[in-house]
């Protein structure tokens, strides 16, 4: 076997060694009536190109989203990402290197992570960022549980606008920890009374902008009313690009700003590994969840960095922690601070401004066809749409066709009739004219 | 052109051979000192050519950013020597022999990477049609068949994020399994070796968290498990263990420990990190056990990446297997199908909800997959056993001059010592861990599990050749016999040749740092001023 340096001639000298006969000597501990005799049934050891080839083939199966015009949004996005990011998260010793716990010998690693902290800090507007989660959604899920350590309350109010998947995450765990949650029913556009919602109870309040619809949300007076009530805002973003072009949450007010990482760096990967952002204030620090990577000084008075405040986690403070994260996303947030540093803020700006023009664009060739509504009437990359018919149907007829068109809302919110002709579409750097034209008119056919 | 290389010896002239020049740049060969890109970046500098859209008029409302967006930019050469500089302060496994015990550490296949980043797995989205991502749905549902093969269970929850995901996803399960059942349990036991993130997840979900005893040969006491569940009948949801346990030891009691605890109307939950030891020598399933996670970057060899990304999917029984979360795959006659919401479910099927958006990792899936196959049944018995056997070989090496706390006996895939053999030395666990990194080796994991004195938890993998091993253990018995010459500067001010001494933690502590901020500008003073 290619991954075994051991020959048998050196299995048998180091049994001897050791003063064994027989390797099964050294599982004697295994109950007799549980070891296994034979082998598992599955197949046997495979070389690479057998392996290349059944892997190669399940993946041809399936349609890239690089391979078509393609519009799918609603959480994750698909962006260039430059060819620099990919080859530097291979290079050895960031791949197959461990969590830093041994800081001498993992500068590379933790000087990053100070350096993605310090990224995520600025483009939210807050003071402090973790050193990641694992996505948007459980981060999501830990800042209501941190937004109950901070206030001693466990009342969570959940905006309609809030990613359906997302709500699922902390409706699921609050549920189990015996925690409330007020969910507000679907809102595509941005006009729920969330307000009405925020009392002496509250813990937090949970508003996405841009929507799940894709729509721009005014968090200035959420976080007023929150705070009044001596409540908590946490913002959440599932595109991170639109930081570039909107107000970051920070500067309305927000406590707690979560949101997925990948369009930074990472790619579609059918949902995961992603890189959940996690940035909250000073104040707070001692409450938050995950890694933290800090500065301080070696023997010799030279600057490096350690993971820090780690009194807050698992491995220390066991069932005391302020969550039970261990391994997180490293090689995820590496890659979106090598993508961000390649941006700057000039070239995020620039990125941001592209997208939201195409998304301009391809709303102006949408309402072209007939019986399409845009719903929105602030967005960044993505907005909804209203056809005359189901749109899971609709996305199916325009597959056949080669495209991929967005995300029927049904497939996350099934069951409610007012959504089910509803469209979520997204537009980023990729998209062409000719794409978005061969969207408009493949779908003026299928609602023909 | 050639270089004339005559009359240019490489031998050194005739300076002292041991000084070390104190340089301008703080450079030492190699060794590069790197700044932050925040203080060598600039705000308007881009590493990627993007055209500023034309002809359109934004659409944002009143949100456009006006707050200040400072995050500087790097050209692609500077990004690239910024990142490469970075990586060379790393120690890796591909660089060298990395025995930290529980974290399983072992090679990590290339053909995995290049795998995970075919087009048809990397780019495709997942929310795309599902007719369109059909082989993606099959890949799963091939892990997911591997998986619960390899542990003799009938359902697998692939969703887990990582290990620790992984443990609330089967905790959630069995708090959901007690509700159907009309039963609502307040207790967990956890044994106190166990991992930090045991008694974390337990307490997460409002679980009253019960300490249970150890034997003084390092494994869970029967006895005790069978007093505790009787002092709290009815009241006990679930026990939390590993197994082989963090001591490097399998629990020879674990089935009656199973059943005692099944008979206690309660749930066995098997924390999988060191199932590394046992695939293809032993299942899970056949041991009692209802739940299980799988790290797959320890078990099966998807990268580390310096902390993450991992993937845990939790193996159940099938007394768990109705509450399985959502995303699963459902078997039918026209292949493996993707349940995505409790509108989809049909009847026996009680999903607790949902763990994360979408279905997974599902890179990490990929990865995995291909280690399997490549290993294969015979290829993953072998790689227990070559682990077994190399653990073992390390502790033959050394349990003459470092010290066993539970005897000489065989360990599994990792060997447990305590810091008895450095009493009177003056060395402490962490000294003498510092003093191997002046010697090539990431140490061990120390202070870990907290039921031994000073732990120190080695794991070599079967990625390692005997010569490797031969080397480390001639190392740790001179680092030993160093310690006990007390020869302590050695290891009191190790490490002395690592891009950094050791790191002042309290200091980070004390008063943290967490993000870089601008240096204040100098103070004019008034000599400066004149």
């Amino acid at each position: 076997m290619r991954y075994l340096p051991l020959s048998d001639t050196d299995r048998g000298d180091m049994l001897a060694r050791i003063g064994v006969d027989t390797i099964d000597d050294l599982f004697a501990d295994v109950p007799e009536k549980a070891r296994l005799n034979e082998l598992l049934d599955l197949p046997r050891r495979a070389g690479e190109l057998q392996v290349e080839r059944q892997l190669s083939t399940l993946a041809a199966k399936n349609v890239a989203a690089g391979s078509v015009p393609f519009f799918v949004g609603a959480g994750a996005y698909k962006h260039h990402v430059p060819a620099t990011v990919d080859h530097l998260i291979q290079r050895s010793e960031f791949l197959t290197s461990y969590t830093p716990y041994q800081p001498e010998i993992t500068q590379g690693t933790l000087q990053y992570l100070f350096e993605f902290q310090t990224q995520v800090a600025r483009l939210t507007g807050m003071d402090v960022a973790n050193a990641s989660m694992y996505d948007g959604s459980t981060g999501t899920g830990e800042a209501v549980l941190m937004a109950h350590r901070v206030t001693r309350r466990n009342k969570a109010v959940l905006s309609g606008g809030l990613h359906p998947q997302y709500r699922d995450v902390v409706e699921d765990i609050s549920g189990m920890a015996d925690d409330t949650v007020v969910s507000l029913r679907a809102d595509p556009t941005g006009t729920e009374d969330i307000l009405a919602q925020i009392d002496d109870d509250t813990s937090c309040v949970v508003v996405q902008s841009p929507s799940f619809y894709g729509q721009l949300i005014d968090l200035k007076p959420i976080a007023e009313k929150a705070h009044a009530h001596g409540a908590l805002l946490i913002a959440v973003f599932t595109e991170v690009v639109s930081l570039g072009l909107i107000e970051p949450p920070g500067a309305q007010g927000a406590d707690i700003v979560v949101g997925e990482g990948q369009s930074i760096g990472n790619g579609l990967n059918f949902g995961g590994p992603y890189v959940g952002l996690f940035a909250t204030n000073q104040k707070f620090i001692r409450q938050m969840p995950g890694r933290l990577c800090g500065e301080t000084v070696d023997a010799e008075g030279r600057r490096g960095f350690v993971l820090t405040l780690s009194t807050r986690e698992q491995h220390i403070r066991r069932e005391k922690a302020t969550s039970n994260i261990c391994t997180n996303s490293g090689l995820c947030s590496l890659a979106f601070t090598i993508h961000m540093s390649l941006l700057g803020g000039a070239g995020l700006k620039k990125l941001a401004r592209i997208n939201h023009a195409n998304a301009v664009k391809l709303k102006k060739d949408l309402s072209a066809v007939p019986g399409v509504e845009v719903l929105n009437t602030a967005y960044f990359n993505e907005f909804t749409v209203r056809l005359p018919k189901p749109a899971h149907d609709v996305v199916e007829a325009l597959a056949e066709k080669g495209i991929l068109g967005g995300v029927p809302v049904s497939r996350l919110v099934p069951g409610d009739a007012s959504l089910e002709n509803l469209l979520v579409v997204a537009s980023t750097e990729v998209n062409t004219d000719e794409d978005r034209a061969a969207f408009a008119s493949a779908l003026k056919e299928v609602l023909a | 052109m050639s270089m004339n290389t005559q009359g240019r010896p490489t031998a050194p002239g005739e300076a002292e051979t041991s000084y070390r020049p104190k340089t301008f740049t703080g450079n030492r060969g190699l060794d590069m000192e790197e700044p932050l890109i925040f203080e060598f970046g600039h705000f308007d500098t881009m590493g990627v050519d993007l055209d500023e859209p034309q002809d359109f008029a934004p659409e944002l409302g009143q949100h456009a950013r006006v707050a200040e967006l400072e995050l500087p930019g790097l050209a692609e050469p500077e990004a690239m020597r910024h990142y490469v500089r970075l990586s060379r302060n790393n120690y890796a496994i591909d660089s060298g022999l990395y025995p930290l015990g529980s974290c399983t550490m072992k090679h990590n296949p290339r053909l995995n990477e290049k795998m995970a980043r075919l087009p048809g797995f990397g780019d495709i989205h997942p929310l795309q049609p599902l007719s369109t991502v059909q082989g993606a749905v099959e890949l799963i549902d091939e892990l997911a068949r591997w998986l619960m093969v390899s542990t003799g269970t009938s359902a697998v929850a692939m969703s887990p994020k990582a290990g620790a995901h992984g443990e609330l996803c089967g905790m959630m399960a069995i708090k959901a399994a007690h509700k159907a059942a009309g039963r609502d349990p307040k207790m967990v036991l956890v044994p106190e070796s166990a991992h930090g993130t045991n008694p974390a997840t337990a307490a997460l979900l409002g679980y009253k968290v019960v300490s249970i005893d150890a034997k003084d040969d390092g494994t869970v006491d029967l006895a005790s498990v069978k007093a505790t569940l009787a002092e709290h009948a009815g009241n006990v949801a679930a026990i939390m263990l590993t197994n082989p346990n963090t001591c490097g030891l399998f629990e020879r009691e674990i089935i009656e420990i199973a059943d005692a605890v099944h008979a206690a109307d309660a749930y066995f939950y098997c924390d999988g990190a060191n199932f590394n030891a046992i695939v293809g020598k032993a299942r899970p399933g056949d041991l009692g056990v209802d739940a299980m996670h799988i790290n797959l970057h320890k078990t099966f060899s998807t990268p580390h990446g310096g902390g993450g990304p991992g993937s845990g999917p939790v193996v159940l029984s099938e007394r768990l297997a109705p509450f399985a979360p959502l995303p699963f795959i459902r078997k039918t006659d026209d292949g493996p199908v993707l349940v995505e919401t409790e509108a989809d479910t049909l009847e026996g099927e009680q999903p607790f909800g949902r763990m994360t958006a979408f279905h997974g990792q599902m890179g990490m899936f990929v990865r995995a997959l291909a280690y399997m196959m490549s290993h294969g049944s015979d290829g993953l018995k072998q790689a227990s056993e070559d682990a077994v056997l190399n653990a073992n070989y390390v502790r033959v090496g050394l349990q003459d001059l470092m010290s066993l706390p539970f005897g000489e006996r065989p360990c599994m895939h990792e060997v447990l010592f305590d810091d008895s053999f450095l009493k009177d030395t003056g060395v402490t666990t962490l000294d003498f861990a510092k003093a191997m990194i002046d010697e090539g080796y990431h140490p061990m994991t120390m202070y870990f599990p907290l039921v031994v004195h000073g732990a120190m938890l080695i794991e070599p993998t079967e990625s390692e050749s005997r010569a490797a091993l031969d080397l480390f253990i001639a190392t740790m018995r001179d680092l030993v016999m160093s310690a006990q010459r007390k020869e302590t500067d050695r290891f009191s001010g190790a490490p002395y040749l690592a891009p950094r001494r050791r790191l002042d933690e309290t200091a980070a502590a004390r008063k943290p740092v967490l993000k870089w901020t601008p240096p204040a500008p100098a103070e004019v003073t008034p000599a400066a001023a004149e």
